[in-house]
C-alpha cells in the first residue's frame, strides 16, 4: 500500500477516536447519572460544603469555609509552605450581605 | 476530480518521503508537539470534569453556612444562635454541624471527622472513606482506634467504607455519631462548629444573611453561590495549576513556532530550488509544506487529545495528581466522569494547528517564489 494511504488510514482511525471520545463521555454521564451520591445516602445528608481535591491544609481542605483573610493560618510570618496551597487562587471577595 | 486527489496524494506521498528523510528532527519534533497538546488537552479535560463534578456535588450544600469569628478567627457557634436564627421568617431550617480535623499521628494523615444526623450513625460505629480504609488497612467489622482530646482511647467499629466513586467528597472523611464527636474532642455541649441555614427562597438569602449580620455582628454567613464561586475560581484558567501548565506548554509552543517561522535551513531552501527548476509550480511547493505542517500538527492534535482523554479518565490524571497531592497523606483518586468540551477543544485546535501550519507554509512561501538558481545557491 503507498505511503500516502496509510498516513490517510492511520490519520481517519485517530479522528474516529477523536470523534468519539464526546460519544463515550455523554455514555458514561448518562451511566452515571443514577449517581454515587444517591449509592450513599449518608454523604447526601451531610450537605457537604467542599471538594476533598487536597487534605494537607485546612484551606485547601476546605477553601469554601476557610479563614479567606487570615491566609496564612499556622502562626504571624509564616509563610505558604503546603505545594497545593500555592495552586489554588485567592477567593473572591466575598459578597456583602 | 479524480485528478485533485491523485494530486494531493501524490504531493502526500512526497512530503511523507521527505520527513522521513529527516527523520530524528522530525519525529523529535512530533513528539513534542504531542506533549504539548497532551497537558493542554489534560488540563481541559481535567478541569471541565471536576468542574462538573463540582457542580453536581455542591448542589447539596447548604443554603448557607453561618460561621462566628472571635478575634478575627473561626469559632464554635453558641446553639443560642442557632434557635435565633430559625426564628427569620424565610429559614426553614438550621441543623448546627459538628466537624473538625484530626491528625493521626501513626502514618502523619489528616481526617475530616463529622458527625452525622443519620439515625444509622449510632455511637461506636464509623463510616469511613476509602482513603481512610486505605491509610489504616481498615475493612468493615475492624476497630478504628482514635486518641480523643483528654487522652483516652476512643473505639470505633467500622460500620461502612464509602466507595472508591465517592472519593472527591470523602475520600478523608470519618463519620461518627454526635455523642461520640463530643467525646473525641472533648467538645462543650450546646456548641457548634458551624450551622448549615436553609432558607425556602433562595432569592431571600442576601436578606436573610443581612438580618443574620444585623443581628450577630460577630457571624459570617457564607452563602451557597458563594460557595460555588470558590470553586469557579479554584479551576479558572487565570491561576494556580493552570495557568503553571498553560505558561509553560505555550511557551514550548512559540519556541515551536518561532523556529518554524523563522525560516528554512539550508537545505530545505535547496530541495525547494530543485523542485521548480525541474517543473514544481510554486502552488505545488506550497501543497507540499501545507502537507508536512498538517501530517505533523494534525498528528500530534488528535493523539495528544486521544492520549490526554485516556490519561485523564482511565488513569485519574497522575501527572496532575502529583501536583495536587503535596504533602497529602490521603489523596483521592480522581474517578472523573468524562466530559468533553466542544469549545475548548476547537479553541485548542485553533491555537496550535492553525498558527503551526501558517508558519510552515509562509516562509516555504517567500522561498518559493524567488528564483529557482538563486534558491539552489542560497
Amino acid at each position: 500500500m503507498r505511503r500516502s494511504l496509510q498516513f490517510l488510514l492511520f490519520t481517519a482511525s485517530i479522528l474516529t477516536l477523536f470523534l468519539l471520545l464526546p460519544l463515550h463521555a455523554r455514555l458514561s454521564q448518562i451511566r452515571t447519572d443514577s449517581d454515587m451520591k444517591q449509592q450513599v445516602p449518608l454523604l447526601r445528608s451531610l450537605h457537604v460544603t467542599d471538594l476533598c481535591l487536597s487534605t494537607e491544609a485546612r484551606y485547601t481542605r476546605h477553601p469554601a469555609m476557610a479563614d479567606s483573610h487570615a491566609p496564612f493560618q499556622d502562626h504571624p510570618l509564616a509563610l505558604e509552605h503546603f505545594p497545593s496551597g500555592s495552586l489554588i487562587l485567592p477567593l473572591p471577595p466575598r459578597e456583602k450581605p | 476530480m479524480k485528478r485533485a486527489v491523485e494530486r494531493h496524494l501524490n504531493i502526500l506521498e512526497f512530503t511523507l518521503a521527505s520527513l522521513l528523510r529527516r527523520r530524528g528532527k522530525n519525529l523529535s519534533l512530533l513528539v513534542i508537539y504531542l506533549l504539548v497538546i497532551f497537558m493542554l488537552a489534560s488540563l481541559v479535560f481535567f478541569v471541565s470534569a471536576l468542574k462538573r463534578e463540582a457542580a453536581i456535588i455542591l448542589n447539596d450544600a447548604p443554603d448557607m453556612v453561618v460561621q462566628r469569628l472571635m478575634a478575627g478567627r473561626q469559632d464554635l457557634v453558641p446553639a443560642g444562635y442557632a434557635a435565633e436564627i430559625a426564628r427569620i421568617r424565610g429559614v426553614t431550617a438550621v441543623r448546627p454541624r459538628l466537624w473538625g480535623y484530626y491528625y493521626d499521628a501513626l502514618n502523619g494523615a489528616n481526617y475530616t471527622i463529622m458527625a452525622g444526623d443519620d439515625p444509622a450513625t449510632a455511637p461506636g460505629l464509623a463510616s469511613v472513606g476509602a482513603g481512610v480504609a486505605k491509610a489504616r488497612n481498615l475493612a468493615v467489622g475492624d476497630l478504628l482506634p482514635l486518641i480523643s482530646y483528654d487522652k483516652t482511647p476512643l473505639m470505633l467499629e467500622i460500620d461502612t467504607i464509602f466507595p472508591n466513586e465517592s472519593d472527591l467528597i470523602a475520600a478523608d472523611l470519618i463519620v461518627i455519631s454526635r455523642a461520640d464527636f463530643l467525646q473525641l474532642f472533648n467538645f462543650p455541649s450546646g456548641q457548634a462548629t458551624d450551622l448549615a441555614v436553609t432558607v425556602r427562597n433562595p432569592k431571600e438569602l442576601p436578606t436573610v444573611a443581612a438580618k443574620i449580620v444585623s443581628q450577630f455582628p460577630d457571624s459570617r454567613p457564607v452563602l451557597k453561590s458563594e460557595i460555588q464561586r470558590t470553586y469557579q475560581s479554584i479551576f479558572d484558567w487565570r491561576g494556580g495549576m493552570t495557568l503553571m501548565v498553560l505558561t509553560a506548554a505555550l511557551l514550548s509552543f512559540i519556541i515551536f513556532a518561532w523556529d518554524k517561522a523563522t525560516g528554512l535551513s539550508a537545505e530545505e531552501r535547496k530541495e525547494i530550488g530543485i523542485l521548480k527548476s525541474i517543473g514544481w509550480e510554486t502552488s505545488d511547493v506550497l501543497l507540499l509544506k501545507f502537507w508536512e505542517g498538517i501530517v505533523i500538527s494534525l498528528t500530534a492534535f488528535l493523539l495528544g487529545t486521544v492520549l490526554a482523554y485516556g490519561h485523564v479518565f482511565f488513569l485519574s490524571a497522575p501527572l496532575f495528581a502529583q501536583a495536587l497531592k503535596g504533602w497529602s497523606v490521603i489523596y483521592p483518586r480522581f474517578q472523573l466522569v468524562p466530559v468533553v468540551d466542544g469549545y475548548q477543544l476547537a479553541v485548542l485546535f485553533f491555537l496550535t494547528v492553525v498558527p503551526y501550519t501558517t508558519a510552515t507554509v509562509i516562509p516555504c512561501w517567500r522561498a518559493a517564489t524567488i528564483d529557482p538558481d538563486a534558491a539552489m545557491r542560497y
